[in-house]
């Protein structure tokens, strides 16, 4: 593998970094029976707050910090409306992704194209000189280093602690949870905030080290909440799942620019925008099983084929937490 | 343990549920508590469990009083209950689901709780893979689960509501052992129900409800017709079983198969004539559901043919059936049967087909107030369907059927409805016979197949018995068919 097609690679690593902790808060927020709609203006709002942030301070730390803020404070108005007010959370998390958006191209103006700090390459000794790997995985930014331990964290904590189980039970059948002794809402609380300041972290990502800097409504990070969400579905509420669509987002965007040159007919534009696209239809590929009509085709194939099909689209095939959008109450 | 509930009252709105109970049960009793739906014993088992709070009143154990303010209180004092609809998470293995709620470190270790399961299920018995997941078992194996689940979590008093709905003849047998055992260790079993048959079968004592009162309490040997009355204040009997004569075959399956990712029927075959009842017993999940749902054309066959009155049916649309005059009557009445937040006049609206844009308000309530007198809903025409009961949603719903019917396709037709309501719906239903029309209907209630059948198709696992003349078959017999003996 020669060194330029490394190097792209370990650029998709980075820039998957603001992907990961985006889908990842989402699939958090989601499984305990949330959807916050409003994370596509929330990373644009804490990218410009966190870039003004850390241009005014100088401090790289506080310009996350008020992203973790902000995503948590808007997220809070979500979980707020939802589980005290009643409302409906896709009304609410959309009307929220419009006004954070315009919020931050309407303050974001003094801070236009100004220079800003930028999050420093951190190689990590000994590791970074392993060939290929270190290279690929190691010569880059406290951020992507935290975006592993992110997918991981959230793995374990979902599957693998008790905490974690009752997130899960929170969103599939928060009936049989508070019954089991969850308090419902305030996990609902806890869980809406806590994934909502990762999506908070995003922006600062972004403005911070990916994309350094803010110009207003050509920094281009309009449509990744949207993917990100969609990355949520596809990811099949499970962390790795959902880490894994974030890199292949990142990579067919990746594509576009690597072909670009060697497709001069294409009109650039469609290079651009085809990843929104292909990311839909792997969505569709992913979920096919779950229709009826293929249910129905599979039955007229020979019996072993059909089996096997029928398997490969049993493991893509992901349920929604059977809770998710409904509002709890007890009696 | 012993239980003591004293003078508990609990009202919702105006309607007293619980007027002054009083009920004191030993260490070592199977209690019975016996009423129709509404009578108020529900409301009881939900405030010693901790779901409601009475509005007076104490729980005293072992003559101390205690507060159990939610479910999860009532478990750490020893009360556990069993709900009708087992409170579990389907989509998560077993050990999970035993996981959920229980006190411990961070991370949990597995091997240990699937090694107490095994140990706790090889006392009744029980044979559950902890590592199966929970949407894979049938309800009776949910029940189960969720008594290991309680018991592993140190109850001492367990209550169960309405246990015996949708789980199998030999599940109840099992569950009856399970629970004269646990009473033999010392502990308290609540059993709740409206089925007289059960509750004779197994409780030490019964305690009749009846309108949010404590009517009385029995002791073995019991008399029947004295529960009865106490728990309707009259004495009712069952129809006589009334044959109708049946003329020309209406409904002609022949070598239908069925296919979905649970199951698959081979070779079904069938004739229904005009006037008759068939019966489809079987275990849940056995395939019964997918051959109703495909004579409803709601599923397609892949294979076979379907007719109805000579006319093939096979591969039309949904629309095609109903047009034949085929109905069909799921057994989930909130979600496929009726539209929750629709008053009652608006589903009939829907249902009569009316011509013209506008709605026609005055005829509408006209109509729908006669249906309501005819078929006797307690409700008003504004009443939201949301807000009646079981019993009173299943009238709506037969209420909306058209008239003539070639062919009335019903799944539980009287799940969790008491006996005057279920009693009536056959007569109802036995009246549209009268008029030529077949009833093919899903029931676990054996007494009702039996009962009000003509023939019956036994399934198992996906295979379909030969029709069975009702009047020549027993208990026992059927029984065995379904747990697959026979075939």
């Amino acid at each position: 593998m020669d060194n330029n097609t490394l190097v792209g690679l370990a650029g998709i690593l980075a820039s998957a970094a603001p992907v990961v902790f985006a889908a990842i808060g989402e699939t958090i927020t989601e499984r305990a029976g949330i959807t916050n709609l409003s994370i596509n203006g929330l990373i644009l709002l804490t990218a410009m707050a966190g870039f003004a942030t850390s241009v005014t301070t100088g401090s790289l730390l506080l310009g996350f910090l008020v992203g973790a803020l902000i995503g948590a404070f808007v997220s809070l108005i979500v979980a707020f409306s939802s589980i005290a007010l009643k409302q409906s959370q896709v009304a609410v998390g959309f009307v929220l992704a419009l006004m954070c958006r315009d919020l931050s191209y309407f303050l974001g103006n003094p801070y236009m194209g100004l220079s800003g700090p930028r999050v420093p390459s951190l190689p990590i000794p000994v590791l970074a000189d392993i060939p290929v790997v270190g290279v690929l995985f190691f010569r880059q930014d406290i951020l992507v280093y935290s975006s592993y331990i992110l997918i991981a964290v959230a793995y374990i904590f979902v599957f693998k602690t008790r905490p974690g189980l009752m997130l899960q039970g929170i969103g599939e059948q928060p009936a049989t949870a508070y019954v089991r002794g969850a308090n419902v809402n305030r996990l609902r609380y806890i869980y809406t905030i806590i994934g909502g300041a990762l999506v908070g972290m995003a922006g600062p990502m972004y403005s911070l080290s990916v994309k350094v800097g803010w110009k207003g409504t050509i920094t281009g990070l309009d449509g990744i909440g949207w993917i990100a969400l969609a990355i949520t579905i596809f990811g099949g509420w499970n962390p790795l799942r959902a880490a894994f669509g974030a890199y292949l987002f990142v990579l067919l965007q990746w594509l576009g620019l690597v072909l670009q040159p060697s497709l001069p007919n294409i009109p650039s534009q469609v290079l651009q925008v085809a990843p929104f696209p292909l990311m839909i239809l792997t969505l569709l590929l992913v979920n096919i099983g779950n229709s009826e009509w293929v249910d129905r085709t599979l039955a007229g194939l020979p019996e072993e084929v059909r089996r096997f099909i029928a398997k490969v689209l049993r493991a893509m095939r992901t349920t929604p937490p059977a809770a998710l959008g409904i509002p709890f109450e007890n009696e | 343990m012993n239980v003591e509930l004293v003078h508990i009252h609990k009202s919702f709105g105006a309607v007293h549920a619980n007027n002054d109970i009083s009920i004191s049960i030993k260490s070592g009793v199977i209690q019975g508590i016996l009423g129709e739906n509404g009578a108020g014993k529900s409301t009881l088992m939900k405030v010693l469990s901790g779901f409601i709070q009475a509005d007076s009143g104490d729980i005293l154990l072992d003559g101390k009083a205690v507060h159990i303010g939610t479910p999860s209180d009532a478990i750490k004092h020893g009360i556990g209950m069993l709900h009708q609809d087992p409170l579990d998470f389907p989509p998560m293995k077993i050990v999970d689901n035993m996981l959920i709620g229980h006190d411990g470190g961070l991370f949990p270790n597995r091997r240990e709780v699937s090694k107490s399961l095994k140990e706790l299920q090889a006392q009744f018995g029980f044979n559950l893979d902890p590592e199966a997941y929970v949407d894979g078992l049938t309800v009776g194996e949910r029940q189960q689960l969720e008594i290991l689940r309680l018991l592993w979590l140190g109850a001492q008093i367990l209550i169960l509501d309405e246990p015996t709905t949708g789980i199998s003849a030999s599940q109840k047998a099992k569950l009856f052992e399970t629970l004269k055992k646990l009473a033999e260790q010392g502990m308290v079993i609540i059993f709740v129900s409206h089925k007289l048959e059960d509750v004779e079968g197994l409780c030490h004592k019964i305690a009749v409800f009846r309108q949010g009162s404590l009517v009385g309490e029995a002791a073995p040997p019991y008399n029947t017709d004295n529960l009865v009355e106490m728990m309707f204040g009259k004495v009712i009997s069952l129809d006589e079983k009334t044959r109708l004569e049946n003329c020309e075959p209406a409904v002609e399956v022949t070598n239908l198969s069925i296919e979905d990712n649970r199951i698959q029927i081979r070779n079904a075959n069938l004739t229904v004539n005009c006037g008759e009842v068939i019966g489809l017993a079987g275990m849940e999940g056995s395939g019964q559901r997918q051959f109703l749902r495909t004579l409803a054309g709601l599923m397609r066959p892949v294979g076979g043919d379907l007719r109805l009155g000579g006319k093939r049916l096979t591969g039309k649309p949904y629309h095609s059936f109903q047009d034949a005059g085929i109905s069909y009557v799921p057994a989930s009445r909130m979600e496929e049967g009726l539209i929750p937040g629709l008053s009652i006049t608006e589903h009939f609206i829907l249902s009569e087909g009316q011509s013209g844009f506008f709605i026609d308000r005055e005829k509408a309530v006209t109509i729908s107030r006669e249906r309501i007198n005819t078929f006797n809903i307690k409700g008003e025409p504004v009443t939201r369907v949301e807000a009646l009961s079981g019993g009173n949603q299943q009238r709506a719903l037969l209420a909306m059927l058209r008239t003539p019917l070639r062919l009335l396709l019903l799944e539980h037709p009287t799940r969790g409805l008491d006996i005057e309501s279920s009693i009536w719906i056959w007569s109802q239903l036995k009246d549209r016979c009268r008029q030529k029309t077949c009833i093919v209907f899903i029931s676990a209630d054996l007494e009702e197949v039996l009962h009000y059948s003509d023939r019956i198709l036994v399934f198992y696992n996906g295979k379909v018995s030969q029709p069975l003349d009702a009047a020549a078959t027993t208990v026992d017999q059927l029984g065995q068919l379904i747990g697959g003996k026979g075939f």
